[in-house]
């Protein structure tokens, strides 16, 4: 399937606009569950952080540390793909699906069209730029939630959270967790499409595959994770 | 004109076209008919590419489609319009969007000629005032009517319909296969009709091909079927009572 996929385009001024399309649909879409997940992540690890951290020694800045790592190396590319796995997997392959069933993808094929290139291509190639910036968006906001909790809260002050965020921060941290939203992002859109595509029957096939993509994503991703932490950390 | 000579096909083992031939003439309604799982589907996907027999050649203009290189196929398929069976519009497109989607993809036209060619093609199916109308917010008729105006937005040499009137009631279907027969004859294309329904059968049968589980059985004119003495066409052409009474009055007054 990949490799069907790069083949010259027929027209680059519809596949253009395709692409922004797909980039408004995946980004816009799923901003308010970025929004919402994100800011709460933050909220619940400053507070289950504070929780357990009972010992006067170590001091209230290591929350904002804590929350500050744990939200750039796991939290927020992974758990955020997964939900976006979740929400863009599953439309991509009930709305491939229903092309499939419905016959329009062989309407484009007689037509001689790609559809490979036409449908899956700007899906995969906009997720591989907007889903690292949801991302970015994310840890951005976590660390925010974190800081409301935390502060709102009386967890920790304005300045030992301040103090805690900057403290020994490793600018590698925040490209690793981007790279693995980069490949997430990759995984989420192929898979679904993989499924999405090859949708043999009718509604009920639909639903089994996209409940299937999301299912195979989130594997994906997890063994992902794993895979990139070994690899890179 | 296509011509298809001895087409053979088998899905698991099992035989769903076996040695079909035939001809389908240039500005005729060139029909498919027989039992449901006969075969039609298959022989017509076939045709078009879709499904890639096992033996037998698929001859458009004197080249067969199974040794097309890739560009070949990419050139005749823009000579290739379709209508299916459920339609088959973007859901997520307006219908000018559907029409003006082939022109999109394969012309240079500006904005303001796709819209003209688009507006002329809806006007020669009948549509007005559905420009903006997404597919779900109009009726079955009207979307085979679009349908069949972005099937025929690029004037192309052949024209492939996959039961154009199933789910249709008989008057918006008689219209439908009156709509695909004018253009027929207007844009002297080379119409393939994929069809169970009897009135599009006695209505615009130009050249009939009956298959039978896979095999070709019968071919003819609508004037022809009306005296074959083939049982199984028979059969399935006049299958209720009232079909067959009409049928032998209709001998005998021509008789």
């Amino acid at each position: 399937m990949l490799k069907r996929m790069f083949a010259r385009p027929e027209s680059f001024r519809v596949y253009y606009k395709e692409f922004f399309h797909q980039a408004s649909e995946i980004g816009i879409g799923s901003l308010w569950i970025v929004i919402i997940i994100s800011l709460f992540l933050g909220a619940v690890t400053t507070i289950q952080t504070a929780y357990q951290l009972v010992s006067p020694l170590v001091g209230r800045e290591l929350i904002a540390t804590i929350i500050r790592d744990s939200t750039f190396l796991e939290l927020s590319p992974t758990v955020t793909c997964i939900v976006l796995a979740g929400v863009i997997g599953s439309k991509i392959a009930s709305e491939l699906g229903n092309m499939r069933v419905s016959e329009q993808i062989d309407a484009l094929e007689i037509m001689g069209i790609n559809t490979y290139t036409y449908l899956i291509l700007p899906k995969i190639i906009s997720s591989l730029f907007v889903i690292p910036c949801l991302i970015a968006i994310s840890m951005f906001l976590s660390v925010f939630g974190g800081y409301l909790a935390g502060t709102l809260s009386g967890i920790v002050s304005n300045t030992q959270f301040k103090t805690g965020l900057l403290q020994d921060f490793v600018p590698f941290n925040l490209f690793f967790g981007l790279i693995k939203a980069f490949v997430f992002a990759f995984i989420i859109t192929s898979v679904s499409a993989y499924f999405g595509y090859n949708v043999k029957g009718g509604s009920l096939e639909i639903g089994r595959s996209s409940t299937l993509s999301v299912v195979v994503s989130c594997v994906l991703i997890l063994l992902a994770d794993y895979g990139l932490a070994a690899l890179l950390l | 004109m296509i011509e298809v000579k001895h087409l053979s096909k088998s899905f698991s083992g099992k035989v769903v076209l076996d040695d079909v031939s035939c001809e389908m003439k240039q500005g005729k309604m060139n029909l498919i008919i027989g039992t449901s799982g006969s075969g039609k589907s298959v022989f017509m996907k076939c045709m078009i590419g879709l499904i890639v027999p096992e033996k037998g050649q698929i001859i458009y203009e004197g080249k067969d489609l199974l040794e097309m290189d890739k560009e070949e196929k990419k050139e005749l398929r823009t000579n290739v319009g379709m209508l299916f069976q459920g339609s088959a519009l973007f859901d997520s497109m307006t219908v000018q969007k559907n029409i003006q989607f082939p022109l999109d993809m394969f012309t240079n036209h500006t904005l303001k000629e796709k819209r003209k060619i688009v507006d002329e093609v809806l006007s020669r199916v009948n549509v007005s005032d559905a420009n903006n109308k997404f597919p779900s917010e109009i009726s079955g008729g009207m979307q085979k009517r679009v349908a069949l105006a972005r099937a025929i937005v690029l004037k192309p040499k052949y024209l492939f319909c996959d039961e154009p009137n199933s789910g249709l009631d008989p008057k918006t279907g008689l219209v439908i296969d009156r709509l695909i027969k004018d253009l027929t004859t207007e844009y002297n294309i080379t119409t393939v009709v994929n069809t169970h329904d009897m009135n599009t059968v006695l209505e615009s049968g130009d050249n009939i091909l009956y298959l039978h589980f896979g095999k070709k059985e019968w071919s003819g004119t609508k004037e022809e079927i009306i005296f074959s003495d083939n049982q199984l066409l028979n059969d399935f052409i006049f299958a209720s009572d009232f079909l067959r009474d009409a049928k032998e009055k209709r001998m005998s007054e021509m008789k």
